[in-house]
């Protein structure tokens, strides 16, 4: 039996050495706890374990080259050194095996002699005891064929032969001595074992082939595990459950080993992050689930760097959790670049934000610049026809007509000067600022004869004129009367102490009537519509108006102020409480009921309200459901003395009536029947109508032609009143050297009176006229231009234009209206002659060569203000010296520059106002605009 | 004799109204005509003579300017472009006018092909101002020597 094993145990070492090399990794895991490294622990055997896996797995690729990299490299040759180490620790622990199994050899034969010994005592005490005999026998025939067997494989067979008799002394003696020999041969083969072993020890010592084979595939392993981590800014570790380090590391340490093992990372860095990292860690650990993480550290002893974690939970063979293995790679450079390209996108992502914003203002600028330009044209296409249709029926209004036709002509005639001084208004580049044109052409839409110049509001200028209040609710009421299809009473009722002449911005005041009434027209399907206008005391909103203030500047004149409330009243469908408020809104009626059974854009109160709060007063509204509506607007004005207005021809002059009654002009009372018959009456005690004509607009084509019809005898008084008569009187006299002129008088009524019937027949009123055209009104050009040639001196002109087209026109207009003037063709000839001879006017063209326009001008004022050409020269114009200083006498006046402009939007009006031109004339320069212009500048 | 003028005068007005009609003159002509009197009797000839001079002499410095085979001078070609609009605008040639405007912006958007376009179409258009308005100059002789006078053509 114990020889039996003890062969077993041999052949198993055996075996064992045979099968070192596929045994040898779980061996090593197994028994390392004496291992030297002192960062070995049992978790980390498993892990030593998967990576020399790897490295065989990838044998097929990476080691056909690993070696020679290994060689080549110096991460390789200097990892030699350390499989050098390794191989001998591994020696030694071999070594050390098997001296211990030797060992446990030597103890068990030293235990089987011992009880040989004893079976052999006992064989010599009771060798004859036969009842041991079976016993004996089956062991010793276990013990032969054991040995049989043995000697076959190992000794070869040996017969015991006993020659003697069974069972006899002899036989016995005989057996036991052979027996005894056999014992001594087992002895000796026990021995030469034992040598054997010892001498297959020794071999093994020196017996490289499993342990080279193991070297190499560690140095592989190693190799290859260093030589990918060689450089990597990577650390690795192993923490046990408390969390502190087993292992570490760290190609690049700031710390050594013994100051990390065994502790924690807190205990170990402070900073930023670190309890981060803690804290990660210990939930991987909690969880039981790999993660990972990236952390920022921000610590003394390296710095702020950010470290992408890998942890893992690590568990032992019972599956309890018994640490962690940690991975941390360095990712600082990726995390800034990482977070520079993010910051880069959102940069992209803000301007392209903006660029699209800008892309929309552009666009929104571009279309406000085409509305703007189509605007003008537009605006343009609309006056060209209009003028026409109101010059001809100025000329119509010559002709020979009846009481009824002339009433009719008239509200034609008035009518189509608002809309072209609305016009007039809206071409005015200035005026037109982009929010305004949006509304304005969805105006234009809408009612645009009605509102078309409501929109400019914001931008809008009030003007001061003289106007006749009673004349101008007539001809409200009697403009809507002509439109009228309904049948209503129209009503006008001015009380006695309301002033005949007063100042305000009649076109506006026009405007607001107007809407009121048609606003009351809409509203009302029987009954009457009226106007009431009467005198009322300074209201109190007003006390601090500044507006007042302006309008007493802008006049001159120190007139007393007067305050009219003019309601409009009528009996239609009134307006409930509830929507008294929202009234005055924008785009809203009264109801949506409303807005569609009686349409509109619901702009007009707003409008109306607007402007009259823009002159100084207030829009109110009382109204009662079905009994009708009273707006209310009082204004303030100034009282204007009737002598004043006669000879001011830009005054307003509404329709009148001339009656041969003295209460023509102060007559309260008018009524309007609807034009459904076949007239419509005048109220009061109107026996005949006087037409006076209208001023006509700047831009009418035609020549001004003013009819004068005397039907009925007319008071002398009404004739000096009317501007008109002046115009007359200077077409009369050119219309000598103006065929065109005279052509279209010829088409003139015949009972149009010559000037000389006329200053005949009120000849008190025209020297009264003269003297006031030469006294108190200095800036109309009244006389005729051989007149003014005779009596007053010749006003120096001076043209700067390069376009010697352009300058031929020029001329030819200039000697047409009586003018000379010298010439210049670029900027610099403009300063060098404004700074040679004194001028009462320059016309400046805007885009020139050399020096344009806008800046000429502004060197001129520059030279006004500090009396010196220095800016001039700064800006490199070439001055020619002074030769007469008493020339620039006038340097202290300003001198009147007009520019002129092309009207294209590069030379808008606002720039030539911005540049310190007094006004500007559109091109093409044409004699009317021309004639205008000198009318209003020269003196 | 009378029936030849009158005749001659009705061609007259149907050609000057033919001539607004299809948009080679506008307003600033007639401002033009209107300006002609006894005192200057052939003002709108030698304005129109000096007109086409200047035509003659813009055209075939843009032409010049474009024909560079460098860097084209879009500057000078605006320039004179800027003249030719003024010129123009001042004697109611609309049509050469409109062609400016355009010619401008192309201009200032240095658009090569496009100014060269406008300079065709302007050069075109010009030339048969031109000749329109000889055939206009020619029936007022005509009318004149008949012994008859030209009339003023109301194009309103």
């Amino acid at each position: 039996m114990v020889v039996c094993e003890m062969e077993t145990d041999h052949q198993n070492e055996e075996m064992d050495v045979e099968n070192l090399s596929s045994m040898w990794p779980e061996h090593v895991g197994g028994a390392q706890p004496h291992n030297q490294f002192n960062v070995e622990k049992p978790a980390g055997d498993s892990d030593t374990l998967k990576e020399v896996d790897i490295a065989e797995k990838r044998t097929m690729a990476d080691l056909k080259r690993l070696p020679e990299l290994m060689n080549t490299t110096d991460q390789g040759s200097s990892q030699l050194t350390n499989l050098v180490k390794q191989w001998e620790y591994m020696q030694d622990h071999a070594v050390r095996l098997l001296r211990e199994e030797l060992k446990i050899l030597t103890k068990q034969r030293e235990e089987a002699e011992a009880k040989e010994l004893k079976i052999i005592e006992e064989h010599n005490f009771e060798t004859e005891e036969p009842e041991n005999v079976p016993v004996l026998d089956e062991s010793s025939d276990l013990l032969r064929r054991f040995k049989e067997k043995k000697r076959d494989a190992l000794v070869g067979r040996k017969r015991i032969e006993i020659d003697e008799e069974f069972d006899t002394v002899a036989y016995w003696k005989q057996k036991a001595l052979s027996m005894e020999k056999m014992l001594e041969a087992s002895t000796e083969r026990e021995r030469r074992l034992i040598e054997k072993l010892e001498e297959s020890l020794k071999t093994m010592e020196s017996h490289s082939a499993p342990v080279e084979e193991l070297t190499q595939n560690l140095k592989r392993a190693e190799g290859f595990l260093h030589f990918i981590l060689q450089n990597a800014p990577i650390v690795m570790g192993h923490q046990d459950k408390d969390l502190r380090y087993l292992f570490i590391y760290n190609k690049f340490p700031t710390l050594r080993e013994h100051d990390i093992l065994g502790k924690t990372d807190v205990e170990i860095f402070h900073g930023g992050g670190v309890k981060e990292s803690e804290d990660f860690k210990r939930e991987v650990l909690e969880k039981g689930k790999a993660s990972k993480r990236e952390i920022t550290f921000e610590t003394d002893l390296f710095g702020s760097k950010t470290f992408l974690i890998y942890v893992e939970p690590v568990y032992n063979k019972a599956r309890e959790k018994i640490g962690i293995n940690y991975m941390g790679m360095e990712v600082t450079d990726q995390v800034i670049k990482r977070e520079k390209m993010a910051k880069l996108r959102e940069d992209n992502a803000v301007r392209k934000a903006m660029e699209s914003e800008l892309t929309k203002t552009i666009h929104i600028t571009e279309e406000t610049m085409r509305a703007k330009q189509m605007l003008a044209t537009m605006s343009h296409e609309i006056r060209s026809p209009l003028s026409g249709v109101v010059g001809m029926a100025e000329i119509l209004s010559t002709t020979k007509l009846d009481k009824e036709q002339r009433q009719l002509l008239n509200v034609m005639i008035s009518s189509g000067d608002l809309v072209l001084q609305l016009i007039n208004d809206i071409l005015d580049l200035s005026k037109v600022e982009s929010g305004n044109v949006f509304r304005f052409l969805i105006l234009l839409c809408g009612h645009v004869s009605r509102f078309l110049c409501c929109c400019f509001l914001g931008v809008m200028k009030l003007e001061a004129t003289k106007f006749r209040p009673r004349e101008v609710v007539k001809h409200v009421l009697q403009t809507a009367a002509a439109s009228l299809k309904k049948d209503l009473t129209l009503e006008g009722n001015i009380a006695d102490e309301v002033p005949i002449l007063v100042v305000g911005d009649v076109l506006r005041i026009r405007q607001i009537l107007t809407n009121l009434i048609s606003n009351a027209i809409k509203f009302t399907h029987q009954g009457k519509v009226g106007i009431k206008l009467k005198v009322i005391p300074e209201p109190s909103f007003a006390s601090d108006n500044a507006l007042n203030a302006d309008a007493e500047e802008q006049n001159g004149l120190a007139e007393t102020s007067v305050w009219i409330r003019c309601d409009v009243y009528d009996t239609g469908i009134g307006i409930p409480e509830n929507a008294l408020p929202c009234l005055f809104k924008k785009y809203m009626q009264a109801s949506a009921d409303h807005a569609r059974k009686y349409g509109g854009t619901g702009l007009g109160l707003a409008i109306c309200k607007q402007l009259v709060e823009l002159m100084g007063g207030q829009l109110t509204v009382t109204s009662t459901v079905n009994l009708g509506s009273t707006f209310t607007f009082i204004l303030p004005y100034k009282v204007a003395t009737s002598n004043d207005h006669s000879d001011d021809q830009d005054e307003f002059s509404d329709m009148v009536d001339h009656q041969p009654e003295p209460d023509d002009t102060t007559e309260g009372y008018f009524q309007f029947k609807p034009l459904l018959g076949s007239i419509y009456s005048n109220g009061g005690p109107v026996v005949g109508n006087n037409f006076l004509p209208h001023k006509v607009m700047l831009t009418s084509p035609l020549k001004l032609i003013n009819g004068f019809v005397d039907n009925t005898g007319q008071s002398e008084a009404v004739q000096v009143e009317n501007g008109g008569y002046m115009d007359e009187a200077r077409n009369e006299t050119r219309s000598g050297h103006c065929p065109e002129s005279a052509h279209q008088y010829e088409n003139g009524n015949g009972q149009c009176p010559s000037k000389e019937s006329e200053s005949c027949s009120s000849s008190q009123a025209s020297s009264e006229m003269e003297s006031e055209l030469t006294v108190s009104s200095p800036r109309e050009d009244v006389k005729t231009e051989n007149e003014v040639k005779e009596t007053s001196k010749q006003p120096k002109i001076l043209l700067v234009e390069d376009n010697k087209i352009n300058i031929m026109v020029a001329k030819s207009m200039m000697k047409q209206l009586g003018y000379t003037f010298d010439i210049a063709n670029n900027g610099v000839e403009a300063i060098n002659a404004v700074k040679c001879s004194c001028y009462d006017l320059v016309l400046m063209d805007v885009c020139m060569p050399v020096l344009d326009g806008l800046k000429a001008t502004r060197l001129i004022r520059s030279y006004e203000e500090s009396g010196n050409w220095d800016a001039a020269v700064e800006a490199g114009v070439d001055i020619k010296t002074l030769e007469d200083k008493q020339m620039c006498m006038r340097s202290t006046n300003r001198l009147p520059i007009i520019a002129m402009t092309a009207n294209t939007l590069a030379e808008s009006s606002e720039e030539c106002y911005a540049n310190g031109m007094d006004s500007f004339i559109s091109k093409p320069v044409t004699l009317q605009k021309l004639k205008e212009c000198l009318q209003q500048y020269l003196h | 004799m009378d029936a030849h003028v009158a005749q001659l005068q009705m061609q007259y007005r149907n050609y000057i109204l033919s001539l607004y009609q299809q948009g080679f003159l506008d307003d600033q002509f007639t401002e033009l005509k209107s300006l002609q009197d006894d005192g200057s009797p052939d003002f709108v000839a030698e304005v129109l003579s000096l007109f086409f001079d200047d035509c003659v002499k813009l055209v075939g410095n843009m032409a010049r300017a474009l024909d560079q085979t460098g860097t084209v001078d879009f500057c000078q070609v605006g320039a004179n472009v800027h003249q030719l609009k003024g010129s123009s605008s001042s004697v109611g040639a609309k049509r050469v006018k409109g062609l400016c405007i355009n010619f401008k912006e192309l201009c200032e958007a240095k658009n090569y092909e496009g100014c060269v376009r406008c300079l065709q179409q302007v050069d075109v258009e010009y030339k048969t101002l031109k000749a329109k308005l000889q055939d206009m100059f020619n029936l007022e002789k005509q009318i004149v020597q008949a012994g008859g006078i030209v009339p003023q053509v109301d194009i309103n």
